[in-house]
């Protein structure tokens, strides 16, 4: 005790030292690095690798800050909005744009792209409006589109390919047992899947998305709503809702996917997204799996499921074609001290070759380049599912206030389809109210 | 082993029999609640896959997965490429080459345990450091307002941490505290300064104040009387506080996910969101935790005496 | 006046015998002299001038640091956050014009149907963490204090969950959760027989609630028996002599002398635990996201939605208040309350 009393006031004084010495350490050591933040996934890991091209024709060094997709937003939003200067590129999710545009958290690329020739139309037309412009369709850019997404289907192709499944399959539904092309076949399948014993293992019919916290039961419902009628307002009348939210169509389709939940996924995906899906998918649980076509090119090379077990199909249809947007751009942040740099890196990024390259180690380019590319269709079983989807993808709201709206639909959705409140066309008109009121607030609507 | 109060009981004594079933409750209490970390450090000596295992594998080959998974960030690569590559470097690299990854560079997990010590330490320094002095002086001094301002400190913990959190972001973000080290020393320090001056309070009013009056007739100026007479009494009440403010410091986690992110970010933001290839990586999110674990076991058990007293007195005598 | 009443007139203000041995170890003059010299000595509260700084002086210097601190981290943010709570600011977009709505938000807030769910939700968390934490942490507090061989140790094994981050315990409780490869389910499974796929404890909106007291219970238990512990631990022995003169029967010496002499002990648990949960936040995000829907949303999970996901900073600054002016009004009372059952 007494030994202590003694070393007390050295104690306080050294920690005091210790404290002030390493607060003055936050100033950082000026050398030619930028650091770029994106999600936590298997396309930042190849970005990495194809960077090392960039530091070795530029001299500038990378730093890279990945956050797993369910703390991606919070984190990245977080630190937009108190003006970090932790990145100094962000590839951000395509629903960021209105707000960083807005508050001036991104730099404005137009005349950056007229000075060095970088032209918008060498990028596929949905990712430009998607990923770069705001307000959208105006020649405002605000970012490169890097990553070309939409939300694709894999299935077990050697299930399917079993002869007893497809003698069954077709004495019950009179077809063959094939990738669904229509939701009402893709119930049939899921259902024919469900419960079932493959290889001494009980299996179930399809992964959908209900993650919570995020955007993750949003980012699944809405490929089943495109396609049977969903509209998020009047196409002659921006931001009116009624009638296009809550329509008998939206009603049927939430109804549907609530179905599809409970009669056809495994136990206990209550807050799932995308990487329990691919858990689910590898450990041979489930027969189809909603995804990310980021995930595709992994899951293809994958020792368990991969190469000729695995199969890939566009998201079925009904009395439309429809598939939700993903995919992100690369902005520079405008709080950043090495502007130029980041500039630099974009430039290098947008370079035909360079994004050759980027779709060969497992990016998802979104020139045109590749993607008109006559080889491109044949280059992976996944190619020519990904080049239809984005014939028809629809992206969620942009808004500057897009996370209420994305937040209110995740509590509304997911209260219905996983907690059983409620209605369908309830919580629809919850979603309306809630939606009006947002935007009457930002002063868009009455 | 004592646990520090010498209070032995009267001559009614439980019996032997009361004592071994009372003891026998206690033990199997302890077995049960120690099941849930056992299994967590367990995991991190399993391979991905087996962490996911079902049902759960209760004896597995145990690897140095975790550990490596929570130190190194990693590449998938195709085998021709690693092949290619020169022998591995190190235990890690190795058992990352048999996966088909290759090891590419180091994880954060290393610079975020660093800023929790240089935080959570540095913030119960400070405010163990002028809580004692605020405590000595609410305990001798007719402070104006006195019980007011001692119920208005404890209430400033009432808030909880999202709602303070609030301004606070904002008035960092003016002032450019965001995500440093300095503004999260503060914050904790501000946070933990009611409790510590609650608590040293009722220590220091324990030791009779004849003690220090006698030191100042002997010719020793206050300052000097409570240098050396009373702050080494309150050893014991130092010490519990310390202990509970590093605890809340060290573990705290809202404030750090809302005010940090490259530089200033602790350990606990960081460790539920490590991510191995598909899900999260159990074994590296357990051999985080479990390293995270340990400082605080250490400290605790080696001041174990003075948790107890910590605990009530002071709280007690309000 | 009977033997179980005459314990709890012990003064406290004076040091008792027990803690006189501990203090005298510290190489002083002994006690003894110190205090016939100190029966002459000044009272407090009169300046006494003696070398160096006036007590006066003292006083201030010692009280400053800790009052500016507070100052600057709380009192100054609690009063901008009201100045808020009457604004429409979003933090999010902070060069966008701010308009004063009077007490809109305070409205909206009170009204919001969500934000009672909340509170609910919030309320069952409270009421059996608090119940389920003081039942065993003081049966466990008994049991040890009964002595048996190698209490000690197991005390501090006891202790351990304790010493965990909440943030990282919620995460592996979700790992321990999960239906088919967590640990809970099988444990479960093996001792009742139940299927361990049948039930899932995260995701459903009946057991969700109690998956995260069970987790809260696991991590608290030992701190609310910590302090019963030293509550036992605090009745003089004479007082049970006392009772073993008069014959009185173990039960009744349980019920007339333990108990009530916990009491204080208990109730200072269940406030410290009360405030603590009533904040309860990132145990529960981590584990459940607030979610199934929002079966396990509690008010804290909500207000960082509004404040920091939504970025309505006014609406959140509204509720933030509304929230710290409950919980100071509930434990005010609850204080005197307890100084009431102190005083007896």
């Amino acid at each position: 005790m007494k030994s202590m009393s003694k070393m007390l006031p050295g104690v306080i004084a050294l920690a005091a030292a210790t404290v002030l010495g390493l607060t003055g350490a936050d100033v950082r050591a000026q050398d030619k690095t930028i650091t770029l933040c994106w999600a936590a996934w298997d396309p930042a890991n190849a970005l990495v690798e194809l960077s090392k091209d960039f530091t070795t024709k530029t001299g500038v060094k990378m730093k890279f800050e990945f956050v797993p997709w369910t703390s991606f937003a919070d984190r990245m939003l977080n630190e937009l909005n108190s003006k970090g200067k932790l990145c100094d590129l962000i590839i951000g999710d395509s629903q960021w744009i209105g707000g960083a545009a807005e508050q001036g958290q991104y730099v404005k690329l137009n005349e950056f792209f007229d000075k060095e020739g970088i032209k918008m139309t060498d990028f596929a037309p949905a990712t430009v409006v998607g990923y770069a412009e705001w307000p959208k369709n105006t020649p405002n850019y605000w970012a490169l589109p890097a990553m070309a997404d939409a939300v694709g289907w894999t299935y077990r192709k050697d299930w399917f390919a079993k002869p007893e499944l497809q003698a069954e399959f077709k004495k019950k539904y009179n077809r063959d047992l094939a990738p669904p092309t229509t939701w009402a076949q893709f119930k049939e399948v899921a259902e024919f899947f469900q419960g079932r014993m493959i290889d001494g293992k009980k299996v179930y019919g399809a992964y959908l998305f209900t993650e919570r916290g995020s955007e993750g039961i949003t980012m699944g419902v809405t490929n089943v709503l495109y396609p049977m009628g969903f509209k998020y307002e009047d196409p002659k009348k921006p931001y009116a809702m009624d009638g296009f939210v809550n329509s008998p169509d939206a009603v049927r389709g939430l109804e549907f996917y609530k179905a599809l939940y409970k009669g056809s996924t495994p136990p206990g995906l209550t807050n799932a997204y995308m990487t329990e899906g691919l858990d689910a998918f590898k450990s041979g649980q489930v027969a189809m799996m909603m995804n990310w076509f980021a995930f595709f090119p992994g899951l293809y090379k994958d020792p368990n499921v991969g190469g000729d077990k695995i199969g890939f199909f566009v998201n079925p249809s009904d009395k439309a074609k429809g598939v939700q947007l993903g995919g992100q751009g690369i902005s520079v942040v405008s709080y950043s001290p090495n502007r130029n740099e980041a500039l630099q890196y974009i430039k290098w990024f947008a370079n035909p070759e360079v994004q050759k390259k980027w779709q060969a180690i497992g990016g998802s380019s979104a020139a045109k380049a590749v993607l008109n590319d006559p080889a491109y269709p044949k280059s992976s079983p996944f190619a020519q599912p990904f080049l239809d989807s984005m014939d028809m993808v629809v992206d969620f709201w942009a808004e500057p206030s897009y996370a209420q709206l994305l937040l209110s639909m995740q509590k509304r959705v997911h209260d219905y389809v996983v907690a059983d409140k409620g209605t369908a066309k309830e919580a629809l008109d919850a979603l309306v109210v809630d939606w009006k009121k947002v935007f009457k607030d930002d002063g868009k609507a009455k | 082993m004592r646990t520090g109060i010498s209070t032995a009981h009267s001559v009614v004594e439980p019996s032997a029999r009361t004592r071994w079933v009372a003891g026998a409750v206690v033990v199997a209490y302890a077995l049960l609640t120690m099941i849930p970390l056992v299994w967590i450090i367990l995991t991190g000596f399993k391979t991905p896959p087996d962490s996911i295992s079902y049902p759960p594998k209760i004896l597995f080959t145990p690897s140095p997965q975790g550990y490596c998974n929570l130190f190194t960030t990693r590449s998938r690569q195709t085998p021709e490429y690693i092949a290619a590559l020169p022998p591995a470097s190190d235990i890690c690299d190795k058992v990352a080459r048999d996966d088909n990854m290759v090891v590419a560079g180091r994880s954060n997990y290393i610079p975020r345990f660093v800023n929790s010590l240089i935080i959570a330490f540095g913030s119960t320094v400070l405010s163990v450091g002028i809580g004692v002095m605020a405590a000595y002086a609410f305990s001798r001094f007719d402070v104006p307002l006195k019980d007011d301002l001692l119920f208005f400190i404890l209430s400033t913990r009432m808030m909880p941490p999202i709602a303070v959190a609030i301004p606070i972001y904002l008035m960092y973000r003016e002032l450019g505290l965001s995500d440093t080290r300095l503004g999260m020393i503060l914050l904790y320090s501000a946070v933990n300064v009611s409790l510590a001056v609650w608590l040293l309070k009722g220590f220091i009013d324990e030791i009779p104040r004849e003690y220090e009056e006698a030191a100042m007739v002997d010719g020793y100026t206050r300052l000097q009387a409570f240098r050396k007479v009373v702050l080494p009494q309150a050893t014991t009440g130092i010490v519990a506080t310390s202990i509970f403010c590093l605890i809340f410091a060290w573990n705290e986690y809202a404030f750090a996910v809302l005010l940090t992110s490259g530089t200033a970010q602790t350990a606990p933001p960081f460790i539920p969101i490590i991510i191995g290839e598909g899900g999260q990586d159990w074994p590296a999110v357990a051999a985080g935790t479990t390293l995270f674990l340990i400082p605080i076991l250490v400290f605790t058990v080696l001041l174990r005496r003075h948790l107890l007293r910590g605990i009530t007195f002071g709280a007690v005598r309000k | 006046m009977h033997w179980w009443s005459t314990g709890r007139r012990s003064s406290r203000t004076t040091a008792r015998p027990s803690d006189g041995q501990a203090q005298a170890n510290h190489g002083m003059s002994s006690p003894a002299a110190l205090v016939a010299r100190a029966a002459q000595a000044t009272p407090a509260g009169v300046a006494v001038r003696m070398r160096g700084l006036s007590d006066r002086a003292i006083a201030w210097l010692f009280v400053a640091p800790t009052m500016l601190l507070l100052l600057a981290i709380n009192i100054f943010p609690l009063i901008w956050t009201i100045k808020l709570s009457f604004t429409n600011y979003r933090a999010n977009r902070p060069n966008a014009a701010v308009v004063d709505v009077g007490i809109d938000n305070y409205v909206s807030v009170l009204t919001d149907p969500d934000i009672w769910l909340a509170m609910q939700a919030t309320a069952h968390f409270l009421f059996w963490t608090i119940l389920l934490q003081v039942l065993i942490g003081f049966a466990l507090a008994y049991l040890i204090d009964r002595k048996f061989r190698g209490h000690g140790f197991w005390t501090t094994m006891i202790l351990i969950p304790m010493m965990l981050s909440p943030a990282v315990v919620g995460n592996f409780w979700a790992f321990l959760y999960q239906p088919q490869t967590g640990l809970f389910n099988y444990a479960v499974s093996f001792l009742s027989g139940i299927p361990a796929s049948s039930f899932e404890m995260i995701g459903s909106v009946k057991l969700a609630p109690w998956a995260i007291i069970i987790v809260d219970t696991w991590m608290w238990t030992p701190y609310v028996m910590l302090i019963c512990l030293a509550g036992l631990r605090s009745i003089p022995d004479y007082i049970y002599e006392a009772a073993e003169v008069d014959r009185a029967s173990k039960w009744r010496q349980f019920w007339s002398i333990t108990l009530p002499m916990v009491l204080p002990f208990i109730m200072l648990a269940v406030l410290f635990r009360g405030i603590e949960n009533f904040k309860m936040f990132d145990m529960v995000n981590l584990l459940t996201s607030g979610g199934p829907g929002s079966a396990t949303e509690l008010a804290s999970i909500t207000l960082k939605r509004e404040a920091f996901e939504k970025w309505r900073t006014g609406y959140s600054s509204a509720f933030a208040i509304i929230l710290f002016v409950a919980v100071f009004g509930l434990a005010n009372i609850y204080v005197k309350a307890l100084n009431h059952v102190k005083n007896r």
